[in-house]
């Protein structure tokens, strides 16, 4: 058991070392500025530049994040301040329920309601045309896959707040929301950005339902309704095809390499912010 | 009783649910003095301590039923505004619960919440730090974390805090507890000079605090009033039996 334990610990290296490894040939002829920043992608010439999926991963994440951030943080504070016991008893199991869903449900939904509703009813509100798959489309569906995440963690660091903390403020005379703003956020801002980070690097690395609904064109997004190419939809679509082509697969396994970096990068930083907040408690 | 009553509680009963936590008290608090809420732990001290300032409701299952009647206008009544009635009264609980600011905003934030003019306060918060009896010892620093305090400064801290909104009645839950000997002393003579222009009421289990610093005593046992009266009358001749084992030591 112990070598199995150790095993699954180690995986994570491994899976490092094994795409530095595999990209390696092409760091080993581009310059690792060029991979990133150049918007030139081009396998059959030679021209592997990442700038398109990773704006268009920063575009659907973005957009997922200013989705998801103000609604999940007013969803916690509701339910954890406001809220009678009942309710918070009754919509939290369904809040969680939400994290369960495969991913492909969302992408399935996701074509078949938020695609349309950009297409018809969003686009044209701003006199734009769009197919409806787009970054937009993207970054709305993966802001409800993390509400769940941002929800669950903020309402524990809210948990975590000595109820005493909160009367000391009610008893001054502060309102409720008073309160929660002057006492509650300050008290625990660095657990709810952990919160958000991990709800982020969720929705960077999101694959199956990002990769239904935007649109998949190897262009550089310019507005939310364009199509975008997010990194792992790159890597999802593409990687087991076309391989014979020269530094294709090394290309395609340094693009994963940069998405493991980052996702990894924002779960310890998050995860070290929300141990402190646990050690401040216990 | 010769002096007025500041606070009455009339046919007060709380309960958690099924369980019944206070059961029909009456009794008038006296202005300007201090009154002990005495009685074993668990008796319903701190839930009566916390009916006066109505911070009972926000709990699950609560049901509250009498009056309390701050200068003759019943707190439970509806139309009063839950705000107002809660600047009134300061609290000062077991353990210091500094909000997560500086000390200077620590002292700051009543009086802000309720609108107090910016070049007002400097000297606000100088003056109830000073009343507090932390001044000399903060001044220099009054814009670090106040968690940076030692536990008894925490204390005073919240005192001035809670002094800073201008309440009437200070409500004090059982305030040393958590403090060392000598902060204890501290926190009980501001106690002694407070009460000249505040009714201060304090939940204590410790006999002897109760004896150093009481005009007034309730005895509180298992939800019921059973008997309150002057301190020395309570201490010297008490007309219950359950009061005098308490007192002795034979009940606790």
């Amino acid at each position: 058991m112990l070598l199995i334990t150790l095993g699954s610990g180690f995986l994570v290296f491994l899976m490092a070392l094994g795409l530095c490894v595999k990209a390696w040939p092409i760091l080993r002829l581009k310059s690792l500025g060029e991979i990133l920043f150049s918007s030139s992608w081009h396998p059959l010439k030679g021209d592997f530049g990442m700038l398109p999926f990773i704006m268009g991963t920063l575009w659907v994440t973005g957009i997922a994040i200013i989705i998801a951030v103000p609604i999940s943080l007013l969803t916690a504070i509701y339910l954890s301040e406001y809220a009678p016991k009942r309710m918070k008893e009754f919509s939290k199991p369904f809040i969680d329920l939400l994290a369960g869903i495969p991913s492909v449900i969302y992408g399935v939904w996701g074509i078949l309601i938020i695609v349309p509703l950009v297409k018809d009813h969003i686009a044209p509100f701003f006199g734009v045309y769009s197919s409806g798959y787009s970054v937009l489309s993207a970054g709305i569906v993966l802001s409800i896959m993390i509400f769940p995440v941002i929800i669950h963690i903020t309402m524990e660091v809210f948990h975590s707040i000595p109820r005493e903390l909160r009367e000391a403020s009610l008893a001054l005379g502060a309102t409720r929301w008073q309160t929660v703003k002057h006492v509650l956020l300050r008290k625990s801002l660095p657990g709810i950005v952990a919160a958000n980070v991990l709800g982020f690097s969720r929705a960077f690395g999101e694959t199956m339902a990002v990769l239904m609904v935007a649109g998949n064109i190897v262009k550089i997004p310019l507005s939310v309704f364009d199509a975008g190419y997010p990194l792992p939809a790159l890597i999802a679509n593409n990687y087991g095809e076309m391989l014979s082509i020269p530094l294709y697969d090394a290309a395609l396994l340094m693009s994963a390499l940069v998405l493991f970096v980052v996702v990894i990068f924002f779960n310890v930083v998050s995860r070290y912010i929300l141990h402190r907040i646990n050690l401040r408690i216990s | 009783m010769d002096a007025k009553p500041h606070l009455q509680v009339k046919n007060l009963s709380v309960s958690y649910g099924t369980t019944a936590a206070l059961k029909n008290i009456s009794v008038d608090i006296p202005d300007k003095k201090i009154t002990a809420i005495i009685g074993p732990s668990g008796c319903g001290k701190s839930t009566l301590l916390r009916a006066f300032n109505r911070l009972l409701e926000d709990g699950d299952e609560v049901s509250i039923s009498g009056q309390v009647l701050v200068d003759n206008e019943d707190i439970y009544d509806p139309r009063n505004d839950i705000t107002q009635i809660r600047k009134k009264m300061g609290l000062l609980s077991q353990k210091p619960y500094p909000l997560p600011m500086s000390i200077f905003e620590n002292v700051a934030y009543g009086p802000r919440i309720h609108g107090i003019k910016k070049n007002r306060m400097d000297e606000t918060v100088r003056h109830y730090l000073t009343i507090a009896g932390l001044w000399e010892e903060v001044k220099d620093r009054l814009h670090e974390p106040a968690t940076r305090l030692s536990i008894g400064q925490q204390q005073r801290l919240c005192l001035a805090r809670g002094l800073a909104v201008e309440p009437e009645i200070i409500l004090a839950d059982e305030p040393t507890s958590a403090l060392d000997p000598k902060s204890s002393q501290k926190i009980e003579a501001e106690f002694k000079v407070l009460k000249n222009d505040y009714t201060i009421i304090i939940v204590t289990h410790i006999l002897r605090q109760a004896r150093r610093l009481a005009d007034y005593v309730l005895f509180i046992y298992l939800g019921e009033l059973i008997e309150h009266g002057p301190a020395r009358q309570i201490f010297e001749n008490p007309q219950h039996e359950m009061t005098k084992e308490y007192i002795q030591g034979i009940i606790s």
